[in-house]
């Protein structure tokens, strides 16, 4: 993780925030249901996954929104505050195949004295597809704030 | 054919007989109705430290205000605090709709999540669950039907500290 802190002024629309790669396990889905208490088995159990229609087991669309929390929560650093977060999930995700976690800032503005930026956020899997397009809204510090 | 929905879900063979009987439309409007504004029992977490950590290590994030103790009481938090998707763990709200929705396959359709204050070890949070809205589409597996369901998270002093905009689908 990220430790150093970001800036509101030192942004503006079409930054792009550092990307992160994730690679979920099968065993990593299997600690997620015991972590959430999602034990829905189209995430462990491939026979069964492969019985209602899937090619096999896939990642929690939950754990794929925890993915693009930590994409915005690591961009925004100890000082900034992630106000809002939203995914859908489009296509499915696959356990050992590599997904990255991307953002955008879209917009730049000030709102009940709070400094905010909005991004448009996803994951793409290996072959680009956007899988799990989102949005956010971060809080970051100010440097020149008076508050 | 009657076919249970249940029995398919145990019989692959079965599968191919159940596409043929998903029915092309299953909601009224009148239906819609009933269920928009349905609500969940209140479900009460205490949100532990040890539960924190765990999730933190699922999800893969090593962010020490979830985990360090030190780091995090220094921190603008001033101690530790959950991640954005910790309530996910905060039990399941099952809002009440007075119908039955004949169908058992589940996807997550995805989440739009509001914060309003932290979420700190320690705290009691309350979640409770509203329907606000219900639709249907036909798709390549079949009718689907679509819950929106808000979820409102609120602590010990009676402080919204979150809400989660849910979509799931049923098929």
């Amino acid at each position: 993780m990220k430790c150093q802190d970001t800036y509101w002024e030192d942004l503006y629309e079409g930054f792009e925030i550092p990307s992160l790669t994730k690679e979920a396990t099968t065993r990593q889905l299997v600690q997620y249901a015991g972590a959430s208490g999602d034990f829905y088995e189209i995430h462990y159990d491939k026979d069964f996954a492969v019985s209602t229609g899937l090619s096999g087991v896939i990642i929690h669309g939950a754990l794929k929104n925890a993915f693009l929390g930590t994409l915005m929560t690591d961009w925004a650093g100890p000082l900034g505050i992630l106000r809002k977060l939203s995914c859908q999930y489009r296509g499915m995700d696959y356990p050992d195949q590599s997904l990255s976690a991307k953002g955008t800032v879209t917009r730049k503005y000030q709102e009940n004295g709070r400094f905010l930026v909005d991004c448009d956020i996803h994951l793409e899997n290996s072959s680009g597809e956007i899988t799990t397009p989102g949005t956010a809204t971060v809080e970051l510090p100010c440097r020149n704030s008076a508050s | 054919m009657t076919l249970s929905y249940s029995d398919c879900r145990l019989c692959p063979v079965l599968q191919g007989a159940r596409r043929l009987s998903t029915p092309s439309s299953f909601l009224t409007e009148s239906m819609i109705q009933q269920a928009i504004g349905a609500k969940s029992h209140p479900i009460n977490t205490v949100i532990e430290k040890g539960a924190i950590r765990r999730f933190a290590e699922a999800i893969g994030d090593s962010n020490p205000l979830y985990i360090d103790e030190v780091v995090a009481r220094s921190s603008i938090h001033g101690g530790i605090i959950a991640p954005p998707t910790f309530l996910r763990s905060a039990g399941t709200v099952r809002p009440e709709i007075p119908f039955e929705i004949p169908f058992d396959r589940l996807l997550d359709g995805g989440s739009s999540w509001e914060y309003h204050s932290d979420i700190r070890a320690g705290d009691i949070i309350t979640a409770v669950g509203t329907v606000t809205d219900m639709s249907e589409r036909s798709g390549r597996v079949g009718l689907m039907i679509f819950i929106t369901t808000e979820i409102r998270y609120t602590n010990q002093f009676e402080e919204l500290v979150a809400t989660q905009v849910n979509t799931t689908i049923r098929y």
